[in-house]
């Protein structure tokens, strides 16, 4: 893996949503990588994952992290324009 | 004999609720049923003379000198073997117990040697004390006759010597090896006059099966068995009680001291985790602390290609201090950090987090626990509600399954093995789940019931499938699921387990295990009595590990084999202070006491306490660190204690990651492998030099008493506070018992443990508050920490880390008895004579694919790296398996792991890393470059004049 890329974040990420797919209710798998990136991640971490997918639509990161990422970014985005 | 400071009671303690009284010399005393006579003696200050009885093994009766007279029993009872009865009337002297003891002394000195005075038990020898007891004057029988006295020496062993001229047969060194650590290696060959001492077959100790814990030598009444430290050095003049800084046993031992010169560690006997036993590491090898490698002046320097130049500590501090407000200054506050370890006591490990929570102003604090059982703290928090393990070391003596997965508690924790093994011995079942026979699968008067040898990497596809069986043969505990536990959460894991997929067969081609196996030991656990699973860094250390532990906390549940002794899910924590370390919030994420850092309340307490504001984001767990350093985006590093350049996977990526920043603060022992990459090198202490505590893996919390005052001039909670003042952030504490006074009122699950409660009790297991005043043996019980028990649905999920042609074989690592970690500490004692490089363990048939022979060089190759280690061809891994431990920096073993880590920590998967081996006949080019580098280094330092001398 390169440095300055965000590779082990997408695996990482994809890691994380590979525990809670097998959670039945996919809002509750959802919720529960949303809670685990925002408890464990630092800030810079969400936001260097959140900008490489931006730049790269990246598809190598799987449906349910992707999406908890887009609720996450969603959740801050009031926070960041408050700031 | 036991400690110096210790009296012998005679035989063991008996703990039944049912009293009895008796009469000794006229003297009443009340004690348990089943307590021996000797000991009710004992008990109220009557001393009975004895030989071959010793509190800390059941009686033999052998020696005859401590018969009594028992109103209406015939003859002269033995006391040792008679035990107590109400009423009984016991007289321990008069006239003809006299002439029996004085002619049973007789026989023994007739074949003893006679140099009192020039012998290492003169002053400390029971054989001597009972000669003066029973007021021998004579032996009748003259010394012309044929005696022992001529008899070799055996020195084979580092530690003891064994002089079979000084023995007198009392068998209590051979009962010690059975009962108390289940070895066997000893025993009495020939009889009658040519009774005698044998290791194993007659060997030397060396070569037999003894793995020189010392239970002999502490059990020899005589100099027989005598440590070479007593022999060199003669009785110490005082003593200390201290915590063994080795594994999460955490062995109590007394110190036994001239001076601040250690004679010799004697585990005490009142030892709450260890009950007066030891291992090599604890009792014998501490000699790394005075080691001439000991580097006790400050040192700084600019670049790492610059020689270390000695400077004073005010010099030293305010270069780092400096250096990290800099780095601050330039890169963002986010830009440091500090990793703390186990070697750290609880009260050094909790000033180093709130130095970076409070002075750095961040919460980029992590600790090895990272690299072990982080996936614990995160499976168990999820399940029942505590990061920690549920029982006390003293429960598995209530189990009747005994499921052992991923641990080889012989070699990690080698103390509570013996006791385990004790268990075992009494007839109880053991199940173990280990890629490799580990030697409890078959050890003397123990064989496991089912040894299910699963591929590495597949756990949580076996735990699912065991759990398949428990669903759907009916054999869940319906009522405490239901009364204890999360029904939904329960209901949508009993759904997933019972899928097809989850069965024993289907998993069978997965995880290489036969599964009429799963199936006979499922049924075991479930319904053998009290089921207890032990499990270690072959649950944690995948890609898997949390779901592991989940799925571990749920068969638990399932099965009612929580809340009461007996039972329980037990992370055999591995190190001394690893629980500790945890529980000193030293975690991006937590506070003290696992509480997240964006909790406002618990933030708000410790901005309360400390004065500043917190940061209430999570901070960069260890590999995160490397990989903003990496990125550019962290520059400084303060380490206490750890040695991520040798722990840590992916060697290579470490090193960069440290060669990217600017300062690293490294205080330790010795110039470790991170400190080759340091910028300010602070000497801190060893355990013998430290006043603190210490929380081994039953949550027990220790005292660890210094027994000589730090050679570098301060001890390391010292260090950190000068550090934390020098960057702008005061700490004025005089004494480590008002750090922990402050964690107790900062935190709820300590709020009743203080070193003087500690006193009092010997020792506390967290929680220990209003609730429970004396700390917690075992915890769950009536209800879960987090109230009802949750069931997690653990999906199998296979690793990334592919075999395949390239990569066709799988290393797994793990760790033996006499090395310790990465080594720094016992690498620098004589247990090299054991172990003095980590070699490759594989099975004959991949050996003979390749052309490897036994002792052969092979190359070991992964993704990340290679390396060269001597081949030991065995069948204790499986074919497609191979073995290694890590003990050796230069072995490299961490070159070849990868960055594959648990999902839920970031633990790394140590023990699944795809490799090919091939011989060779060279070392790796790592290695040529890890010496070169190594070597330069050490030239670097020899410019300062730093080491320890030992007087």
């Amino acid at each position: 893996m390169t440095h300055g890329s965000a590779e082990h974040l997408v695996k990482m990420a994809n890691d994380i949503g590979n525990f809670f797919r097998a959670e039945p209710d996919r809002e509750d798998a959802i919720a529960g990588i949303v809670n685990h990136i925002s408890r464990y991640w630092t800030q810079r971490m969400r936001d260097k994952l959140s900008a490489h997918l931006r730049a790269e639509g990246d598809l190598s990161l799987n449906e349910l992290p992707r999406e908890a990422l887009r609720r996450l970014n969603h959740l801050e985005a009031p926070a960041q324009a408050a700031r | 004999m036991l400690s110096i400071a210790e009296t012998d009671l005679g035989t063991p303690a008996r703990t039944g609720t049912e009293l009895v009284t008796l009469t000794i010399d006229g003297q009443d005393v009340t004690v348990p049923a089943g307590t021996s006579v000797m000991r009710a003696a004992a008990l109220c200050e009557v001393k009975i003379p004895k030989l071959c009885a010793t509190e800390q093994l059941e009686a033999f009766g052998s020696c005859r000198l401590c018969l009594v007279q028992i109103e209406g029993m015939k003859g002269l009872p033995a006391s040792c073997t008679t035990p107590v009865a109400p009423g009984m009337k016991v007289t321990t002297q008069n006239k003809q117990l006299a002439d029996v003891r004085r002619g049973v002394m007789e026989l023994y000195i007739s074949d003893h040697p006679l140099d009192c005075l020039t012998c290492p038990a003169n002053g400390h020898c029971e054989l001597q004390d009972m000669a003066g007891v029973v007021g021998l004057r004579e032996v009748r029988y003259g010394y012309e006759g044929e005696n022992h006295l001529s008899a070799k020496k055996d020195e084979s062993n580092p530690y003891f010597t064994f002089d079979p001229s000084k023995c007198i047969v009392c068998s209590r060194c051979v009962r010690a090896c059975d009962e108390q650590q289940g070895t066997l290696a000893l025993t009495i060959q020939n009889r009658g006059f040519d009774s005698s001492v044998s290791a194993s077959q007659n060997v030397s100790f060396m070569d037999s099966e003894c793995v020189s814990c010392g239970a002999c030598v502490q059990a020899c009444p005589t100099a027989t068995l005598s440590e070479k430290t007593l022999i060199d050095k003669g009785q110490a003049e005082h003593s200390l009680i201290t915590t063994c800084a080795y594994c999460g046993v955490g062995c109590s031992f007394r110190a036994e001291m001239k001076g601040e010169e250690v004679v010799r560690m004697v585990p005490n006997k009142d030892g709450h985790a260890n009950h007066g036993h030891s291992c090599v590491k604890g009792r014998f090898a501490i000699g790394y602390a005075t080691h001439a490698d000991r580097i006790v002046k400050p040192m700084i320097r600019s670049k790492i290609s610059d020689p270390w130049r000695e400077v004073s500590w005010e010099e030293a501090i305010g270069h780092a201090a400096s250096e990290l407000k800099r780095i601050q200054a330039t890169y963002g506050r986010n830009s440091i950090g500090g990793i703390t370890s186990s070697r750290c006591s609880n009260e050094e490990t909790y000033v180093v987090q709130k130095l970076v929570r409070a002075g750095f102003g961040n919460n980029n604090v992590d600790t090895c626990a990272r690299v072990c059982h982080s996936p614990t703290g995160y499976g168990l928090k999820n399940t029942l509600g505590e990061s920690a393990g549920t029982q006390n070391f003293d429960s598995v003596m209530k189990s009747d399954v005994i499921f052992v997965i991923g641990a080889n508690p012989t070699d990690g924790h080698p103390v509570f093995a013996s006791q385990m093994k004790r268990r075992l011995r009494q007839g109880a079942k053991l199940i173990v789940a280990d890629p490799r026979t580990i030697d409890l699968v078959r050890t003397p008067h123990i064989t496991a019931e089912q040894h299910l040898k699963l591929r590495p990497g597949t756990n949580v596809a076996l735990i699912n499938s065991l759990a398949h069986v428990i669903v759907t043969e009916g054999l869940v505990k319906e009522d405490f699921v239901r009364e204890r536990c999360e029904i939904p959460s329960f209901e949508k894991w009993r759904q997933f387990v019972a899928q097809p997929l989850n069965s024993p067969e289907q998993m069978q081609a997965v995880t290489g295990v036969p599964a009429a196996s799963v199936r006979a030991a499922a049924r075991l656990y479930a319904t053998g009595g009290n089921g207890a699973i032990y499990y270690g860094l072959g649950v944690t250390e995948h890609s898997q590990g949390s779901t592991m532990v989940m799925g571990i906390a749920n068969l638990a549940m399932a099965t009612g084999n929580i809340g009461r002794e007996g039972v329980g899910v037990n992370p055999l924590r591995g190190q001394n202070n690893v629980q500790g370390s945890c529980d000193m919030g030293s975690f991006p994420h937590e506070f003290p006491g696992y509480r997240h850092v964006s909790d406002d309340t618990v933030r708000q307490l410790f901005e309360g306490a400390w004065g500043v504001p917190l940061q209430d984001e999570p901070g960069l767990r260890i590999p995160n660190m490397f990989e903003a350093a990496l990125d550019g985006d962290f520059k400084g590093l303060y380490i206490e204690g750890e040695d991520i350049a040798q722990s840590d996977p992916n060697t290579q990526h470490v090193t960069a990651a440290l060669t990217a920043m600017e300062c690293i603060i490294v205080q330790d022992l010795f110039l470790n492998e991170s400190a080759k990459f340091a910028h300010v090198f602070l000497p801190g202490s060893s355990f013998l030099e430290k006043d603190g505590t210490f929380t081994n893996a039953e949550r027990r919390i220790s005292r660890v008493r210094k027994v000589m005052q730090p050679k570098s001039g301060y001890a390391d909670w010292e260090i950190t506070q000068l550090l934390s003042n020098a960057v702008g952030f005061p700490m004025n504490y005089s004494h480590p018992s008002e750090i922990m006074d402050e964690i107790a009122r900062l935190t709820p699950t300590f709020t009743g443990v203080s070193f003087a409660r500690i006193d009092e009790l010997g020792s506390i297991q967290w929680p220990c508050n209003a609730e429970h005043p004396d700390g917690t043996p075992t915890m769950h019980i009536g209800e879960f920490v987090r109230g009802k028990g949750k069931f997690l649905v653990t999906e199998y999920v296979p690793t990334a880390e592919k075999v395949n042609a390239r990569y066709p074989l799988i290393l797994t690592t793990g760790r033996i008895l006499s090395q310790y970690n990465v080594g720094a500490q016992t690498r620098r004692t004589e247990n090299n004579q054991w172990h003095n490089e980590d070699r490759l363990e594989i099975h004959p048939h991949d050996a003979e694919e390749r052309g490897i022979a036994e002792g052969d060089w092979v190359g070991i190759a992964s993704r990340a790296g290679d390396t060269v280690l001597r081949a030991t061809v065995t069948e204790r891994v499986q074919p497609g398996v191979v073995y290694t431990t890590f003990h050796f920096p230069e072995s490299g073993a961490n070159v070849i792991t990868t960055d594959n880590s648990d999902w839920a920590t970031n633990c790394p998967e140590y023990k699944v890393t795809a490799v090919q081996a091939t011989r060779v006949s060279q070392p790796s080019e790592w290695q040529k470059r890890f010496r070169e580098f190594s070597e330069e280094q050490e030239t670097l330092l020899k410019s300062a004049d730093v080491m320890f001398v030992a007087k």
